[in-house]
């Protein structure tokens, strides 16, 4: 039998003051225990890299600022920035297409996106890439008049560069569309109707109003595209597009030094594109204005970093 | 059709409008001259917001007549053919025709200065100096002089409302439209809505304003119309149709709402 317990005494019962109470949280052991395992396996991966004689930290940082590297990585990033831009453009009037009144126009955008969405990038490459097995020739007349005001091989117009700006432009024309026509219908009908009833005209109601109210829900997908359209650049290698990846693949091609050659790839891909996710996250603030909380004042920009999809 | 009396902002002459099977407006005659209130008042689904958007071309009628300002509404007659008119005349016929929302519709990624902006200075194209000083009398008329650099979304109902008021106020219209101006609003919110509204009424603006604020109708209105079915049931002095309804449709409406 347990002893029943001492009746408290009167100084003992007085209940202590607020201020006396402290908090104590649940201790988390196993959040602790799994932290010290995951940082020992990533401390142990590391070492094994920077003592691992075939990667060679000292090789991987002299090649990295070397005249080839920094060439490809320069029209990797021509090819990302080019290829966004006619993305975007593109994928404004594609999308206005779909959203058009006239059904033909809406045909042709809906051809559009079926063919580009529906084939592999990396086939469209190739594609653009032979394009001179299925026209030898690219030319321009004057109908009816024999007036000839360009004639031109095919392969000396579409050169590997022009092939891989084509491929990777023409396919996120198809993607951006998707995107912005998402976020022109997520716009309220009565923000086009009040602009009309200011006696707006309808290119400006989509400029000033619409658009700029719908890239709060662009910018995110948008930003993940720019990143994958970076990544995505490394395709064009197949038709030697002479960016990051195809540069190092022709170097170590001939010295053998596969490993330091594709970290310094890896290096300069990792920097591009968390440069990408800062200014994502600014775009995110800029056109947050007016709505309160957006996504970019929640998340960190590392978290975009972890792109989602991968559309090969 | 001219209309000789410049007097008359608004003529309606059996105008018909139809979505798919459903005749909405089913001939509606309705004069509106400068310097009138005119309140319209009826059941949901009357056909009250669908008149006032084709009176700014936002519905296109089907039938009938409909012109403001002395010009036919989205159309041009020749001999006895009606053209439609182009964008560009249609969106001049728009700026001297105010509206106001009964979901304020304001541009909530712009601050409320911005949004009294607009207009003038992207649709008018005046000089910045004075569009600016403009619009910032417009927030200062409608209460709100504080309130320039906000944002619709940390804006009450009612001062969302007055800024609307002021946005469409900075075209100069010569005819304001309110579509349940107050119907969104918090009770304690309607009244500083109205306040401006009776303001712009004193000030000679001509306004068409469908509402249910029986009260405001009959302290401001100059006449007071009553629709019901697509059509104008009732229509004359304020006091005279609250106080002795001529047909029995209005009598059965008012004795829901007041
Ligand atoms: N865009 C539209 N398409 C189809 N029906 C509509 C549309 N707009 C209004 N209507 C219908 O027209 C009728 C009149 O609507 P409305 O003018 O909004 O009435 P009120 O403003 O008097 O409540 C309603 O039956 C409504 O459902
Ligand atoms: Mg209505």
């Amino acid at each position: 039998m347990p002893t029943p317990a001492a009746p408290p005494t009167p100084r003992a019962a007085a209940p202590p003051r607020p201020e006396e109470l402290t908090a104590v949280p649940v201790r988390h052991y196993g959040r602790w225990l799994g932290a010290v395992a995951v940082s020992l396996a990533a401390a142990a991966l590391l070492w094994s890299l920077l003592t691992n004689p075939n990667l060679d930290i000292r090789l991987v940082l002299s090649y990295l600022t070397r005249d080839f590297v920094l060439k490809g990585l320069g029209i990797t990033i021509v090819l990302t920035v080019v290829a966004m831009v006619i993305g975007v453009l593109g994928g404004v009037l594609l999308a206005v297409m779909r959203m058009s009144p006239n059904p033909v126009l809406r045909t042709v955008a809906w051809f559009y996106l079926w063919f580009f969405r529906g084939t592999p990038l990396l086939v469209q490459i190739i594609f653009w890439g032979f394009l001179g097995a299925l026209y030898p020739r690219l030319f321009l007349e004057i109908p009816f008049t024999g007036v000839v005001l360009f004639d031109e091989p095919t392969s000396r117009v579409v050169t590997p560069f022009v092939a891989a700006v084509l491929g990777l432009a023409l396919n996120e024309v198809a993607y951006a569309a998707e995107i912005i026509r998402g976020g022109m219908l997520s716009v309220d009908r009565g923000q086009t109707e009040a602009a009309q009833a200011l006696g707006m005209r309808r290119i400006r109601i989509l400029r000033r109003i619409v658009l700029p109210q719908a890239m709060r829900v662009i910018v995110p997908p948008m930003g993940n595209d720019t990143i994958n359209m970076l990544k995505m650049t490394a395709l064009v290698s197949v038709i030697g597009g002479s960016d990051l990846l195809t540069a190092v693949q022709n170097v170590y091609a001939q010295n053998f030094q596969v490993i330091p050659l594709l970290a310094v790839a890896v290096f300069w891909y990792l920097v591009l594109t968390s440069l990408l996710s800062l200014g994502q996250h600014h775009l995110e603030k800029r056109f947050g204005r007016g709505f309160g909380e957006t996504a970019a004042s929640r998340d960190g920009a590392l978290s975009r970093l972890i792109s989602t999809k991968e559309r090969l | 059709m001219t209309v000789t009396d410049s007097d008359r902002i608004v003529v309606a002459e059996g105008v018909r409008k139809r979505f798919g099977g459903l005749e909405v407006l089913q001939g509606i005659d309705l004069t509106v001259r400068a310097g009138e209130v005119c309140c319209v008042i009826g059941p949901s689904g009357s056909g009250k917001s669908t008149f006032l958007r084709c009176l700014n071309h936002l519905e296109k009628i089907d039938g009938g007549r409909l012109s403001v300002n002395g010009q036919l509404v989205g159309y041009r007659q020749v001999g006895n053919r009606l053209h439609e008119l182009p964008e560009r005349e249609i969106v001049a016929q728009r700026r001297e025709i105010g509206m106001v929302f009964q979901r304020f519709n304001l541009f909530p990624h712009l601050t409320a200065l911005e949004n009294v902006l607009e207009g003038p200075l992207h649709v008018k194209g005046e000089p910045r100096g004075s569009a600016v000083a403009e619009a910032h009398r417009l927030l200062e008329r409608v209460g709100l002089a504080d309130k320039a650099d906000t944002y619709p979304g940390q804006l009450s109902g009612g001062q969302q409302q007055r800024v609307a008021i002021a946005r469409a106020l900075a075209m100069r219209p010569t005819v304001m439209l309110f579509d349940e101006p107050t119907s969104a609003l918090d009770p304690e919110l309607v009244g500083e809505v109205l306040d401006v509204m009776k303001g712009l009424a004193r000030e000679g603006m001509t306004m068409i304003v469908v509402t249910h604020e029986i009260g405001f109708a009959r302290e401001v209105a100059t006449r007071l119309v009553f629709m019901d079915g697509g059509a104008v049931v009732e229509e004359g002095d304020p006091a005279a149709v609250l106080d002795d309804p001529q047909h029995e449709r209005t009598r059965a409406f008012l004795s829901k709402v007041l």
